[in-house]
């Protein structure tokens, strides 16, 4: 599976990123509410791979974001990043980090920062360069980004669009190996989601950092992914890995042929029958 | 302003003053708080001195503190052009002044600490909790068994006060700041050292400017309190030993001053608040051109 991901991407230049995911479960509050969020959950995604997860709503998708980024601990199993272990057996909570950086739903750039100061925290705080250095690079970037008019800005001043492109400005000043994106498009229009993918799918074909993106928009799920991996009803575990052979670049054109209406469909198949089930499962919760 | 927009940086110092006074003289709040205030004196004119309803004829009229406040030579002793009156204000400033720098000075990095650390708040806030609800009367007492002299009781209760208020308000600003913010600073590398200075004291910002103003009001209440109680000088002093020999005028004259004084204090806080959160009054679109 990792293989065809690899090829289709045509990557591999950086080299870096590779997540592999094995037999993780997750249980919130054992021993008291005792949720189980992630059952025997395995993936496998290659370095440089767009892996777009989606499922019903309360599977456990950002459960297993939050694994990966060290936002908590897992239960059982373990997750590497290029053969190292991130959390596992003896290590259950993974150690937060620059290689991974998160993209939150609802935008967490601090207020209290211009764009150019939220974009040249990282580097800073890291030591890797020093307050000028970081100010001018995040500048270029913000530029870069069609960002360069607001960079002294504060959050609260543009539009969430704006303040969306500048979040992943400032994730990817740190060269991470993966950019982990939590429905980061998820409160916009369809106009400014369009942008918003132009504006990722650019910045992927430049860098090529390995990508995981949790959505529920399953047009979005194909036009930008090399995966689509359908998660099944709470406890989740991988259902059915949907491969979008399509070559990059993609535009907005892609959205209206038949390969395309095709996979979309086959997804919405698969996410359809875990709805279901996930609504069946409230039912009798609730009865 | 036109290089403001220009640069797009941050109106700063007295440019950034004017602007805010020019914008503010174009909405209608400085005229309806001038209408509001002379309603008010006028209401106080006719119940006092045209009408002489009772019981406000009892205390002095406006006019009546007026013409003593601007006598030259006042029949109770004290106006605007004596001594006295300016030492009273004086003493009861630079109390406010060491009391709410004191009560700022510990009371916001405790409650920084507290709202930061789970363990810190468990061992502190069980104490300050049982001290709090203690009414700052109830230390008077006790502050002038601790202190010698007028001076050090007087500040320490006003202190006292300021800083139960400073330090709630700033524990719940930590608290209240969003966890994704602190996510975000720990997948971008930070050390905790970072994360307290660029999520946990700018996000408690607003809470603890909130929590100041009300804790400079506190701090005049109990320093006047006390003043009374307890005072050799300070407008808290001047209205009691007014009261004491019939001076009402005198005394009414104290208690306008105070809250002239007391308003231009917390307006103060105010404006250095804003100061430090450009961001915020930016983003709500006041402060922008
Ligand atoms: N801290 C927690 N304690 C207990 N249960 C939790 C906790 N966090 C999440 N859960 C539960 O775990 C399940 C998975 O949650 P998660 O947030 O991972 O779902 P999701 O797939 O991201 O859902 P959505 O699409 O709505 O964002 C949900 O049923 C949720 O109620
Ligand atoms: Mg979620």
């Amino acid at each position: 599976m990792s293989a065809t991901a690899a090829a289709v991407t045509g990557n591999g230049a950086s080299g870096k990123g590779a997540i592999s995911i094995r037999n993780v479960t997750k249980i919130y509050d054992p021993g008291g509410a005792d949720v189980l969020a992630l059952d025997d959950c395995s993936l496998e995604i290659a370095s440089g791979e767009v892996c777009m997860i989606v499922g019903p709503s309360g599977c456990g998708k950002t459960t297993l974001l939050n694994a990966i980024a060290g936002f908590h601990s897992i239960t059982e199993g373990q997750i590497d990043l290029d053969g190292e272990m991130l959390c596992g057996p003896g290590k259950e909570l993974a150690t937060q980090g620059a290689d991974r950086v998160v993209v939150f739903q609802n935008g967490a750039l601090f207020p209290w920062k211009t764009l150019a100061e939220n974009v040249a925290y990282g580097p800073i705080v890291q030591g890797i360069m020093n307050k000028a250095e970081a100010r001018d690079k995040a500048e270029a970037l913000l530029a870069e980004a069609g960002l360069g008019g607001v960079a002294d800005k504060y959050p609260g001043e543009v539009s969430s669009g704006m303040a969306r492109r500048a979040e992943i400005v400032r994730a990817l000043i740190n060269d991470p190996k993966v950019l982990l994106l939590d429905e980061p498009y998820r409160a916009m229009d369809a106009l400014t989601k369009s942008i918003m993918h132009e504006s990722l799918l650019e910045v992927y074909d430049r860098t090529k950092v390995t990508i995981f993106f949790i959505t529920h928009d399953l047009e979005e799920a194909i036009f930008l992914g090399d995966r689509v991996v359908v998660m099944t009803t709470r406890p989740a575990r991988t259902k059915k890995i949907v491969d979008v052979k399509i070559d990059r670049p993609r535009d907005y054109r892609l959205l209206s042929s038949e390969e395309f209406r095709i996979l979309v469909q086959e997804t919405k198949e698969a996410v359809h029958e875990e709805a279901v089930k996930a609504f069946e499962a409230g039912e009798r919760e609730l009865a | 302003m036109s290089n403001q927009s220009v640069s797009g940086r941050p109106p700063s110092g007295l440019h950034y003053f004017l602007h805010k006074s020019r914008k503010a003289l174009k909405t209608p709040m400085p005229y309806l708080a001038f209408i509001g205030i002379g309603i008010w004196l006028l209401s106080y004119f006719l119940l006092n001195e045209y009408w002489r309803v009772s019981p406000f004829y009892k205390v002095p009229g406006p006019v009546e503190v007026v013409t003593e406040w601007l006598n030259k030579d006042p029949i109770w002793g004290t106006s605007l052009f004596t001594q006295d009156y300016y030492i009273n204000i004086w003493v009861s400033c630079r109390r406010i002044f060491i009391a709410f720098a004191i009560a700022t000075g510990l009371g916001v990095p405790l409650g920084l600490f507290m709202g930061w650390s789970k363990k810190f708040k468990d061992y502190t806030f069980p104490i300050l909790e049982t001290l709090r609800p203690i009414p700052i009367l109830a230390w008077v007492p006790l502050a002038i068994v601790m202190f010698a002299g007028f001076e050090t009781p007087i500040i320490y209760l006003a202190t006292l006060a300021s800083f139960f208020v400073t330090a709630l308000n700033t524990m719940l600003g930590v608290e209240s700041i969003d966890e994704s913010y602190f996510r975000a600073a720990g997948c971008l590398g930070s050390k905790k050292h970072h994360v307290f200075l660029n999520v946990v004291v700018p996000g408690a910002l607003p809470f603890i400017f909130t929590g100041l103003q009300i804790s400079i009001g506190v701090a005049w209440f109990s320093l006047v309190a006390a003043e009374m109680i307890s005072g050799d000088f300070g407008l808290g002093y001047m209205i009691m030993d007014s009261f004491m020999v019939n001076k009402y005028t005198t005394m009414v004259m104290a208690m306008l001053t105070l809250g002239f004084v007391g308003w231009i204090t917390s307006a103060m806080v105010r404006a250095a608040g804003n100061r430090m959160m450009q961001w915020r009054e930016r983003a709500l679109g006041q402060g922008g051109v």
